[in-house]
């Protein structure tokens, strides 16, 4: 069990590298939103999952199944949020070949 | 009332879960606590909770939703990793329309998420009135409304339209 | 131009993460705790990615990606508290991570609110 949640937090480090390299690389705020959100949200629910693996289910276990929940419910919505009041504030979405 | 009703059962699950030993001291500071948040803001719950009785309803969440949800969810992580460690950034992104039949808040909330986390969409921003959803695409494949509406929502819209309408 | 870049930001990366592997920096405090090995290798690395957000937010062009890199750098914060639990074996390590993320929310949506030129009221 201690080898699957070690596992489990390895694919979560990974992700978590992952989308921070997406940050950078990308050209744009919703792109970057895209890849940062779903990488960051999918890396640090991994990581919460290796450490329930590990704890099992007692006092910390039960918060930490708490924490992924709220995660993978209020991530989506402040993306939402600040690309809602991007797009308003009149930032111009990034086109490939520079046509409009 | 049964909005109260339904905050004050929510809100008594996190406290135990919270409180995760379960005895009876907790249960009682925790009935305590729950009815003074269902008394102070039961108006600021989501509305629609007569939903939440139903026995096929939460049969539809549980074994049609959310195993379609996480291996769309796994989908979406592998091909983002993907296009950002390729050297040449594949992405042709865009804003499209897509057109949806659900009305309720909850149902549009759930879609709204539902089309973040799966590959390469995100939602921007709702028209409720008309029923528009505007969907930033990383990789267009299609300009126009109705065959951008298959590609997107084809296959979350008509299992949620089975649990919230 | 564009393949040499990735090439020397991929091997510059590599090479980080590579260090921290084999050859990670001193863990100060708490030498003889379970998992220490593994779990300050991966403290290290969540600090590196921080790294990594700050230069986006020292440099980004526009006021949203600031917003998104706070946002992130939340996100990333929880992961930080869960993997200090298991080591030093101290559950409200947890309670802040949940705290954090309720709080990281509304602070992410007042953010937004104001660069959408409302007030705070709807």
């Amino acid at each position: 069990m201690v080898i699957a949640g070690f596992i489990f937090i390895s694919i979560g480090l990974a992700f978590n590298v992952i989308g921070c390299i997406g940050i950078i690389r990308l050209p744009d705020v919703y792109n970057r939103m895209q890849a940062a959100t779903k990488c960051v949200t999918a890396g640090t629910c991994g990581i919460l999952f290796g450490t329930f693996l590990v704890t099992g289910l007692n006092a910390a276990g039960a918060k930490i199944i708490i924490c992924m929940i709220f995660i993978l419910l209020t991530t989506p919505t402040a993306a939402h949020a600040i690309s809602r009041a991007a797009l308003k504030n009149g930032i111009e979405p990034f086109k490939k070949n520079g046509d409009k | 009332m049964r909005r109260r009703l339904a905050l004050f059962i929510a809100a008594l699950a996190i406290w135990m879960l919270l409180s995760w030993p379960p005895d009876s001291q907790h249960l009682l500071a925790g009935i305590a606590a729950a009815g003074l948040t269902a008394l102070l803001c039961g108006d600021l719950f989501i509305d629609g909770t007569r939903l939440f009785t139903r026995p096929s309803r939460w049969g539809y969440f549980l074994i049609g939703y959310l195993p379609l949800f996480a291996w769309q969810c796994l989908k979406a992580n592998i091909d983002a990793a993907w296009r950002i460690l390729h050297p040449d950034l594949p992405i042709n992104p865009g804003i499209v329309q897509i057109k949806t039949s659900l009305t309720s808040d909850i149902g549009l909330t759930f879609l709204a998420n539902s089309i973040t986390l799966i590959p390469g969409t995100m939602c921007v921003n709702i028209d409720k009135d008309k029923g528009i959803l505007y969907i930033h695409w990383i990789n267009v494949k299609a300009e126009d409304s109705e065959t951008a509406t298959r590609l997107i929502a084809g296959k979350f819209e008509p299992l949620l339209k089975k649990i919230f309408e | 131009m564009k393949r040499l870049k990735w090439f020397i930001g991929a091997i510059a990366l590599m090479s980080a993460i590579g260090l921290i592997i084999i050859k990670p920096l001193p863990f100060l405090f708490y030498h003889d705790l379970p998992h220490v090995a593994f779990f300050g290798r991966a403290l290290f690395i969540l600090l590196l990615c921080c790294l990594l957000l700050l230069w986006r937010l020292i440099k980004g062009p526009t006021g949203a990606d600031r917003i998104v890199v706070l946002d992130i750098l939340g996100v990333m914060l929880v992961g930080l508290c869960a993997i200090l639990t298991i080591p030093t074996g101290r559950s409200w390590y947890i309670d802040i991570a949940i705290a954090w993320t309720l709080q990281s929310f509304i602070s992410t949506l007042a953010l937004a609110k104001y660069l959408e030129g409302k007030g705070f009221d709807e």
